[in-house]
């Protein structure tokens, strides 16, 4: 037992340390970024917060990974009264349904932010993007499909190869939720691409949809994360699978697999900022928030990851990757070449639908 | 007996009867003192929180405080009467509609009543958005122009049939059931019905993987019960190591292993045993979720048994032996019968956490090796239907309870043994 009686002196020094860490977490003040981890959270910590701490040697910015579960967690922590989240990543949807239930902060657009450098407001500059009052967007990205070159038969080229067994054998992996697979299964159909939430609200159209996809079902992997699909396409476990673009950029530009893009009928959604109510560092938020999403800031973030910046003014500054040294523009899901057939994700026709319409999903799948 | 007798006092003079219940509420108070603070940690972090879970499975407030004017109206309104509501209960509802677009709150009212029926969510956002410009009357009139389905009896009677403070919605959605906009109760269309066969399928493979790791686990514990103390430390080394390993990276060592292009798939190849486009699915399927989680779980198995193989005598096997019975005789008729505590605490604990696992399935169990569990995790932290998760994971304790129910009748909790 004698190893572990502390002795007096040791215990002294143990009180004086944490006296001392909590003597300088005083001075210094901690922002508690929360954002999705891996590749995407890496690009903020680099385009962000690195030049944002050097500035001001008072900040200190912690990141935290749950931006899966933010407005659930938000919503707990609105609850038990201590908010302890200063910023959180949220794709638009989310983002909507946080301002609804007063979880986070309206954003006086002009006010708080950072104008162009040609002197353009901000609620211009970010013109459509703003979909919501609490919303403060940085990308815009893609959910599309890689396939293996190796392993195709034939390069699938439009969003009816997908559907295609006979072109091209072997496993998809497809996000296991309803969203996009149900848009893609019309257009793979021959629906009008002006008339696919207008055929979806109709039960026969959704019938259609997923008679569609049954001519599939058994070929495919379903996936909750988005690193799911890079991992099966780097182990061929599948031909090819749909994820967000950034993910599979990464596989093919750094990890150097034989993985190619399928642009077509990619669609588009936003990621960006909201400000949980209740934040204990407002002030300091705003201020970090006014750096981190200006123009230079928005177009940086684009040398670490092929998302397209949310303002028009950062997309002619999209220059290089920082390390690999390419061209990052032809990668731009927003590149005129990649852009031919793009859908926009349907953020209010979801909203309606998407509880009724996942709960036939996963009906489908256990049938 | 006289009446008259004399009452025994202490020293003091108090009755003894009296001085003594002083000195046993004393002693019950000092007892109930020591046991106070784990009481009272486990009612604030345990019963508590479980208590507002199953609460929050029948709480709506959410339509009454939204409405705080047009639901007492509504009360007086007839649906069968055929026709809407009248002009004060449209005014009602415009002043609450503006009221709520001031706080901000009044979405919460659509996501609400979207769980109920689907698409309208996009009639509470347009009409807040439209309605705060309305001044005077005619309201009705006013509303029904921004939108015609406020003309329509079918949303009165979703509004109503909402209306009350609590609610068996979300209970009924969970055992596949709904009340319509009549009150009714009636089953989810077929295409829509989800959760029973999930809870069916969840309790089916827990009883399989609990089976496994019985099966697995039994020799492994006898072994470890019956080798001199030196090899029993090696094998018990090797049970806990994994054990002690992260979830996370057994779970994802399963799937190098498993997966078709994976090890046990290539060296099927190898030998011969399949050929190369019959590679066998072993992963993102019911068999996925069996094999990881009846390893991960294995150990829950192995220590019950182990500790209460320990102190099973080895005479008694001797004993039968001497007396004539065959090794597996005495094996079944002497050894078994005194393992049982321990196959009922091992059992009981692999079955209960198997139901309730939830980041394995997700990972390995694709379509047909999913659980109710991860229904649940969707609502609480994607679908933010947290009333639909609180029923069902009230079904789920309530299948937990059920089963130790049963099994105290068949076996009896007191014959359990951890230790």
């Amino acid at each position: 037992m004698k190893f572990f009686t502390l002795k007096p002196t040791a215990v002294a020094a143990a009180f004086a340390v944490g006296a001392m860490a909590s003597g300088s977490a005083a001075q210094a003040t901690d922002l508690v970024v929360v954002s999705w981890g891996g590749a995407y959270t890496a690009s903020q910590q680099k385009a962000y917060h690195e030049p944002y701490m050097a500035a001001n040697p008072g900040i200190k910015i912690l990141n935290d990974d749950s931006a899966a579960e933010g407005v659930a967690k938000l919503r707990a922590m609105a609850e038990a009264g201590n908010t302890t989240w200063d910023v959180v990543d949220m794709v638009a949807s989310d983002a909507i349904r946080a301002c609804d239930e007063g979880l986070v902060e309206e954003i006086n657009y002009d006010q708080d932010l950072a104008a162009a450098p040609d002197g353009t407001p901000a609620s211009k500059d970010f013109g459509d993007m703003l979909v919501s009052p609490c919303y403060i967007p940085q990308i815009v990205y893609s959910t599309t499909f890689g396939y293996r070159t190796d392993l195709v038969k034939s390069a699938p080229t439009t969003i009816a190869d997908v559907f295609d067994l006979a072109k091209n054998p072997g496993k998809r992996s497809l996000e296991k939720r309803p969203i996009n697979n149900l848009e893609w299964a019309l257009l793979a159909d021959g629906v009008d691409p002006d008339k696919v939430y207008d055929v979806l609200s109709t039960p026969a159209g959704v019938d259609r949809a997923f008679a569609k996809l049954d001519t599939i079902k058994d070929h495919v992997v379903w996936w909750t994360k988005g690193a799911q699909t890079p991992q099966l396409l780097a182990d061929g476990e599948v031909v090819m699978g749909s994820t967000y673009n950034g993910r599979l950029f990464s596989l093919i530009a750094e990890e150097k697999q034989p993985v190619a893009m399928l642009w077509d009928w990619q669609v588009f959604d936003l990621d960006g900022w909201v400000v949980p109510s209740g934040g204990k560092n407002k002030a300091e938020v705003m201020k970090y928030l006014r750096f981190a999403t200006d123009t230079q800031r928005l177009a940086d973030q684009a040398k670490y990851i092929s998302y397209g910046p949310a303002r028009a003014s950062s997309a002619p500054l999209v220059g290089k990757h920082a390390t690999l040294g390419i061209d990052m523009k032809p990668h731009m899901p927003t590149d005129p070449h990649n852009a031919k057939h793009t859908l926009m994700f349907n953020i209010e026709w979801w909203a309606d639908h998407r509880d009724e319409l996942d709960q036939r999903f996963q009906a489908w799948l256990t049938k | 007996m006289s009446t008259e007798q004399a009452i025994l006092t202490t020293a003091d003079g108090t009755p003894l009867k009296i001085s003594l219940q002083r000195a046993m509420r004393r002693s019950r108070l000092k007892a109930l003192g020591l046991v106070a603070p784990l009481f009272v940690f486990i009612l604030v972090s345990f019963l508590l929180p479980i208590g507002d879970m199953l609460l929050r499975g029948v709480e709506n407030h959410i339509v009454a405080e939204e409405l705080p004017r047009t639901i007492p109206l509504l009360s007086e309104w007839q649906p069968d009467s055929a026709t809407i509501p009248s002009e004060a209960v449209f005014k009602a509802l415009v002043l609450d509609f503006q009221q709520g677009a001031k706080n901000k709150t009044i979405n919460r009212l659509g996501s609400r009543l979207n769980y109920e029926v689907a698409g309208i969510s996009s009639l509470f956002r347009k009409t807040a958005r439209k309605s705060r410009t309305l001044t005077s009357d005619p309201y009705q009139e006013a509303m029904i122009k921004i939108d015609k389905q406020w003309g329509s009896i079918e949303t009165w009677k979703l509004l109503k049939t909402f209306s009350s403070r609590y609610t068996p919605g979300y209970y009924l959605a969970g055992a596949d059931l709904k009340l319509n906009i009549d009150g009714e109760i009636q089953r989810q269309p077929e295409e829509l019905r989800v959760y029973m066969k999930l809870f069916w399928r969840t309790l089916r493979l827990s009883a399989i993987i609990t089976l496994l790791t019985l099966v697995l686990g039994y020799p492994i514990a006898y072994l470890m019960a019956s080798l001199p103390t030196r090899t029993s430390n090696l094998l018990m080394i090797m049970v806990l190591l994994p054990f002690w390993t992260s979830l996370l990276v057994r779970t994802t060592a399963w799937i190098a292993l498993l997966q078709q292009e994976g090890i046990i798939n290539d060296f099927l190849v190898v030998i011969g045993l399949l050929n190369d486009g019959g590679r066998l699915p072993l992963i993102h399927n019911a068999t996925g979720t069996i094999v990881a989680m009846t390893h991960i779980l294995l150990p829950f198995m192995v220590l019950p048994l182990f500790s209460v193989m320990k102190t099973i005598s080895p005479t008694y096997v001797r004993a039968a032996k001497s007396l004539g019975a065959t090794p597996f005789q005495a094996l079944i008729k002497v050894y078994m019968p005194n393992t049982i505590p321990g196959m009922g605490a091992g059992g009981i604990l692999v079955f209960i956490l198997a139901i309730g696992y939830y980041i394995t399935p997700e990972l390995v169990g694709g379509i047909s090796g999913t659980f109710i569990s991860n229904r649940i995790a969707y609502h609480i932290s994607s679908s933010l239907n947290w009333g639909l998760a609180a029923a069902l994971g009230a079904f789920l304790l309530l299948i937990v309870l059920a089963l130790y129910a049963l099994y105290d009748k068949l076996v009896g909790i007191d014959n359990m043994k951890l230790g």
